[in-house]
């Protein structure tokens, strides 16, 4: 009897201080890193419209739309943050529509699991540059050989799930957006 | 000395005791993952190792493995927590990683068989020369990964300009290929 009351005042002592000095650090760090992820997405759509000076926030379809205006104020275009699965996890994308919803200034994945070195490749370069200037009518199409039309992309080698999630997340979040704007 | 060498060279976690393979195999794929990894590695297994050492009096046997598990897996979260706030970019391309260090075996495998029988001081000695003998293991298998896969190191391009890399070496296939040869050029270097 004594040796079970022993076990159990160990054990739930022991889960009492870990979770204590867990609350302890995220407090201590909750605020960094949701400011951390605001500020990610606001360098995100910084980067990919560096002509908007002022923007104004909407919603379409329960979700964050942000028009984008120059200097002039005139609409230059749309930013969105679009989620979906992906192969490992959830794939968040911030991406950047012309002012006539036809075609992509450019997106970058903010938030992805995806395994390091092959489907974690979607945040590099080399792929998200495919998407500048990319046409979105008719919708994305992802190919494992080099592209040769306007709405297509190289996937990644080793990735190819991880590639079509990306395409596939900001097709339909596109179509949304379009069908709530027309 | 000999203690730490041990993890070192001797009973070098990865190429010895092959403890910790699913972060060895998976995570190398570059030699920034590599060795962030290691860096997290040293410091879950020293802190765990720390609090087992000190606490091993008190934790009856039946429930010795829950206590510990508990433990790493707090210091596990705390290291995750920390690489978002201040680390993003590295979060970000470790991924789900970071939380596996849990049931990475070298940690719990290090507590059980020697933080839980040892004075603080040579528990520290020991996490310390396990995790940079792990630490080591991960860069030069992700170094030779990186070389091979992407031309590169540490970002830097190393191969000449017509290099077509060699896609294997990233995927799972090549962290196996190259794992083989490590360990069997350790087993030779030991033998003579």
């Amino acid at each position: 009897m004594k040796d079970i009351t022993r076990i159990i005042v160990v054990l739930t002592l022991t889960c009492v201080v870990c979770a204590l000095f867990l609350a302890l650090v995220s407090s201590v760090t909750a605020e960094r890193i949701k400011d951390n992820a605001t500020k990610n997405n606001n360098d995100a759509i910084t980067a990919l419209a560096p002509l908007a000076q002022r923007v104004e926030k909407t919603v379409v379809d329960s979700q964050t739309l942000y028009k984008l205006f120059d200097r002039q104020e005139n609409l230059i275009g749309y930013a969105f943050l679009a989620q979906g699965q992906g192969y490992a996890g959830t794939i968040k994308i911030v991406a950047v529509l012309d002012s006539g919803l036809s075609t992509l200034e450019g997106i970058k994945v903010v938030e992805s699991v995806e395994t390091p070195g092959l489907g974690g490749r979607i945040v590099e370069s080399f792929f998200d540059s495919q998407f500048k200037g990319l046409s979105v009518l008719p919708a994305i199409i992802a190919l494992k050989d080099n592209p040769s039309k306007k709405n297509e992309i190289k996937t990644i080698t080793g990735a190819t799930i991880s590639s079509r999630s990306v395409v596939a997340i900001l097709n339909k979040r596109i179509e949304t957006i379009r069908k709530a704007l027309q | 000395m000999n203690k730490i060498i041990k993890g070192l060279w001797a009973e070098h976690p990865i190429f010895r005791q092959l403890l910790g393979m699913c972060p060895t195999l998976a995570v190398t794929t570059t030699a920034v993952n590599g060795i962030s990894m290691g860096c997290a590695v040293i410091f879950v297994l020293t802190f765990s190792s720390l609090v087992v050492s000190l606490i091993k009096k008190i934790v009856p046997n039946q429930v010795r493995i829950a206590v510990y598990t508990v433990i790493i897996a707090t210091f596990v979260t705390v290291v995750d927590i920390v690489f978002k706030a201040y680390f993003p970019a590295i979060s970000k391309s470790l991924g789900p990683y970071i939380p596996l260090i849990v049931v990475n075996c070298i940690i719990l495998g290090r507590c059980e068989a020697f933080a839980s029988k040892h004075d603080v001081k040579s528990s520290l000695i020991d996490a310390l020369s396990m995790g940079l003998g792990f630490t080591w293991g991960l860069l030069v298998l992700s170094s030779i990964r990186e070389v091979l896969g992407f031309g590169t190191i540490f970002g830097l391009t190393v191969m000449p300009k017509g290099y077509d890399p060699l896609v294997v070496m990233i995927l799972p296939a090549g962290a196996f290929i190259t794992l083989g040869f490590l360990v069997a050029i350790m087993a030779k270097l030991e033998k003579r």
